[in-house]
Parts: C-alpha cells; structure tokens; sequence
C-alpha cells in the first residue's frame, strides 16, 4: 500500500515537472474561463425573463452547469495527452526495469500510477470549481446540484483515467497511446447518438454505454448508483486489464 | 565450492515467435562470486539478464534467487535483485537525489535508512557532487552510474549488470572494477560485457552463449589454462632439424608453424627458454623470436563462437 503511495507522488510530480501539464492545465482554464464569461453575459441577458417565469431557473443552472458539462467534452479531448505517457514513456525511455525489478506487484504499479495521475485530475477539478464558486461573490448557489456535477465530472476524469492507462500499457509510442484513448473515448461519447436508432434494444444499451450519459444526469441534479457503478465498472475494468497487459510481459 | 548457491537458473527458455533467443540455459552463481557473461550481440545475454531479474516471463524454465523461486514469489526474489538494465532507467526530470531516494523507497527502504541507503549509494558510485543535478542532464558515464547506484541501493544479494562499464571513462571503469570486487564480497555479481579483458579481470567465471545456448561454462583459472602447462613460440632466421627441438628434455611436444617457427609444449617454460638460447648460441641457430604464448580470453571466445558457428566468416 505504501509503495502504491510512492508510486503515485512521484508520478504526480514528474506530471508537475513537465511543461506538458502546466500547458494543458492552462490551455483548459483558459477555454473554460472563456466559455463561463460568455455563460455569464447570458444569464445577465436573460435574467428578467426568468425571474418574471413561474419556476425561476438559478444560477447555478445556467452558468454552473454547463461549464461542467463543457469542461467534460474540453478533458475529453485533452485527457488522454496527459495519460499517454503514463506507461508508453516509462517504456521508450527504458525506466520500466525500475519498477519490474523493485520488488512490486504489477496491481501496485498499476494503482501507483492510476492515483498519480487522479492527484493530478482532482486538482485540475479543483482549479476548474473556482469558477461557478466565484458567483458567491454576488449570488446563492445551489450546492446540491454543484457537488452533483463536480463529483460527475470527477467520476468521468476517473474513467478516462482508466482507458488512458490501459491504452498506455499496450504500447512504447505516447502518440499511438494518446491517439488510440481519444479513439475509444470519442466513440463512446458518440455512441449516444445512436439513441435515436429504430432497433430499440440496441440504442437502449448503446446509451447505457455511452460515456457522457451518465455524467447528464449528474448534471441535472440526479445522483444515481445506477450511474455511479457503470463508473466504478468502467475504471476497474481498465484497470484490471492494464495489470493483465503487464503481467502477460514479465512475471 | 562450499559457498552457498544465490543464483540457481535451471532449463531457462524464451520464445520470441519463432525466434529461440535463450535456449535451454541452465547455470549456477555462488556467494562472492562474479560471473561474466560473454558472447556476441544478439546471443540472448540481456533476455537471460532480464529474466533472471523478473523484467522479461520466461517460457519455461525455472529462477531461484537465494533459494526463492522467482516466478512462485516473485516479490520476495525481487527484494533480493539489484538490476542495471543495458540502458540505466533514469527519469532525466528527477535529480540524482530524488531519483535514488524513489528507488530506495520502491526497494523497500523505510524511515530514516533512506537518507543513509542514498548516501551510501552515492558514495559508492562516486556521485556526492551531482545530487541535486538533473539526471538527464549528465554525461553518459554519470547516468551509467546513477544506474549503478539504483541497482546497488538495498544491498541486494545478487547484482546484475548489463554492459556495466558502457560510455565511462578509464578512470571510472576502474573505480566500477573496484566497486565489483567490493561487492563480491557477500553478493554475487553477474555482469555482461563486449569487452573481454574487463572479464578477464573481474570475473572468477565465464559463460559464453551464443544463438540462446551456453556454449561454456568455467572457472577463468580453468579456462585460461594452468600456469603449470605452457606454450613457447620460438622463431629461427634459418631451416632447423624439427629433432633438435626435441632433444631438449623439459619439452614434451613440438609443433612445426610456417616460417621456421615451432610451437612447443613445455612444463617449465623458464627452463626450456634457457636452454635454447644456450644451445642457439652454441649450435648456430639463428633465433629470433621467442616467447611465452599465453592464451588469452580472446582466442578462447574467437574459437568458441566460430566453432559453434560452423563457419569463419572471411574477411
């Protein structure tokens, strides 16, 4: 347990020591500061119409959400360029010897690694809820359906996570890893699409596949363990198969 | 040897597809030994290497590092393996300190022993002054030695050294020569390299494998021949009667080579040297030449790999 501890610190600073993450962190902040400015300017336009409605829609629903559902579709396409290099680096550069000669179990290496890069994904979800808690300034939020849409988009950070580390176990080349997790990630988020499709059995366990529907209704406010378990069995999954890939090469 | 048995490598096999890279090979290292592993490249000496240090599964065969079966418990035999891999595994965004103080800690060092396991570690490997440098910022010969330092860190039973001496200057290759004899002590050393008067100072035995199977297996002392047994090379400026050679009593064998040049088989050399200078001198032989021939580790690899090769590759 100890040595999954190390593991893990140590490969949240290297994370920290690479321009790389500094970079995604900041190109990410700046898209999503972006995207809550123009969410602001809307509620601000709108906001007689709605306090003039019957049920009045908050704050935290126009500006807060959709800034999480959009930060979900921004780490979408830039999580697997920090995942990539999890495992493909330690193995072009060689260093993987360290870890297979230390006397570790590949589920220790594996977790070691998982929670590194999940320090990494918690702060990055910290930064990001900095904005919609900034309207405090001015306004009351609504701190059910925030912590709903944080926590979802923590459990889909999870999930990437997972693919991306799996993905990075099964090859030396960070591009062929970044590109293959973005792969997976892009058509399970697209999968939902075929929701509409006249087989109705299908799309049903299509949309129960997709990625991004899950993380929807956590977003309307709707915390349940329905969803919770597809992601808990989405990142075991991965995990368990990112050991197996490991295991299969040495002992 | 009464020593006890560290390394106990029995039937090791690896497949690489069709590929046999490591062939049936089945070895012994004692306690205070060191062990050199020679053959040409692509011979299979780092997939053994790597196997025996958990970083490659084998296809069958079995690895006993001190009386633990690597693939029962893998994680106890690891504890007992310090392993520098052909290219030392070094994170060039960690220092030389944080870089050691992981390995300690992945090794299983606890608490208040890391700081003097890296000291240590870094005394040994010659690298006080590099501590807070970055690793990917040394020389070749530097990162050659914080790989070092990391196999070294736990003071495990066993070391093994892929191409340990590769980019470093003459001074340190000394310095990696003491530290092995160091080692020898109480670790076992196993260490490959392409440079064989390097084995023939360091190590007590030879393997030499070549297309995945031992080809020999032997005490240096053994392969190089005893001092007791040796060969004189003797050269003469004119024809000679091949009997004269071998009227001089301490010489049990004589070969003729080409231009009046004879090989001869003799227990004591110093005594069969003195007498044919005496008798050249007294007899008028014209001798030009003459030494000891020693049998260097060289000539025995040369005849080992081109014997089991089948062919001589011309030149």
């Amino acid at each position: 347990m100890k040595k999954i501890i190390y593991i893990a610190s140590n490969e949240a600073r290297r994370l920290f020591y690479s321009p790389l993450a500094w970079t995604v962190l900041a190109a990410v902040q700046v898209v999503l500061g972006f995207m809550y400015v123009m969410q602001l300017q809307f509620y601000q336009q709108v906001q007689s119409q709605l306090l003039a409605s019957p049920e009045p829609v908050g704050v935290t629903e126009i500006v807060a959400v959709p800034i999480f559902g959009n930060a979900a579709v921004v780490l979408l396409l830039v999580s697997p360029l920090l995942t990539m290099r999890l495992l493909s680096d330690e193995r072009s550069n060689k260093t993987l010897a360290l870890l297979f000669s230390a006397p570790l179990s590949m589920t220790e290496i594996i977790l070691g690694k998982y929670l590194g890069i999940m320090i990494f994904f918690t702060m990055m979800l910290l930064v990001i809820c900095i904005m919609p808690l900034s309207l405090l300034l001015g306004a009351q939020l609504d701190f059910g359906l925030l912590a709903a849409g944080a926590l979802g988009l923590w459990l889909i950070l999870a999930a990437f996570s997972a693919l991306g580390l799996f993905m990075s176990a099964l090859t030396a080349n960070v591009t062929i890893a970044a590109v293959s997790t973005f792969g997976v990630l892009l058509m399970l988020w697209i999968l939902d699409w075929a929701g509409d499709m006249p087989d109705s059995q299908l799309s049903e366990l299509f949309s129960y596949l997709s990625i991004l529907n899950h993380y929807e209704s956590m977003l309307r406010g709707v915390f349940s363990s329905a969803d919770l378990i597809y992601y808990v069995l989405f990142v075991t999954t991965f995990l368990g198969l990112a050991i197996k890939r490991l295991d299969a090469e040495r002992i | 040897m009464s020593a006890p048995v560290l390394v106990d490598i029995q039937q090791l096999t690896r497949d690489f597809g069709p590929l046999r890279a490591v062939d049936e090979i089945s070895f012994q290292v004692h306690q205070g030994e060191v062990l050199g592993f020679l053959g040409p490249n692509g011979a299979g000496k780092s997939s053994t290497m790597q196997m025996i240090t958990g970083n490659l599964a084998p296809t069958s065969g079995q690895i006993q590092i001190n009386g633990i079966d690597l693939l029962d418990s893998p994680k106890q035999a690891k504890a007992q393996i310090g392993y520098l891999p052909e290219q030392p595994p070094i994170y060039p965004d960690l220092t030389v300190d944080e870089y050691l103080r992981y390995a300690a800690k992945l090794n299983g060092i606890k608490g208040s022993a890391i700081k003097s396991a890296v000291e240590q570690a870094k005394l040994r490997c010659g690298l006080e002054k590099v501590g807070a440098r970055l690793a990917g910022n040394l020389s070749k010969g530097f990162q050659q030695r914080v790989g070092i330092a990391q196999a070294i860190i736990h003071s495990p039973k066993v070391v093994i050294f892929d191409e340990p001496t590769v980019g470093l200057d003459p001074i340190q290759i000394r310095e990696i020569r003491a530290l092995i004899q160091e080692l020898k002590s109480d670790h076992s050393v196993i260490l490959s390299t392409h440079i064989l008067p390097e084995v023939q100072t360091m190590c007590d035995r030879v393997l030499m494998i070549n297309r995945g199977k031992l080809l020999m297996s032997e005490a240096m002392n053994a392969l190089l021949g005893d001092e007791s047994q040796s060969t004189l090379l003797v050269g003469f400026n004119r024809a000679l009667e091949i009997s004269a050679l071998q009227t001089i009593p301490s010489i049990q064998q004589v070969e003729a080579l080409a231009d009046n040049r004879y090989r001869l088989v003799t227990d004591a050399p110093i005594e069969a040297a003195e007498t044919i200078v005496k008798r050249s001198v007294a007899e008028d032989w014209h001798l030009i030449e003459l030494h000891q021939e020693k049998r260097s580790l060289e000539q025995v690899f040369v005849d080992t790999v081109y014997n089991d090769q089948g062919e001589v590759v011309t030149s």
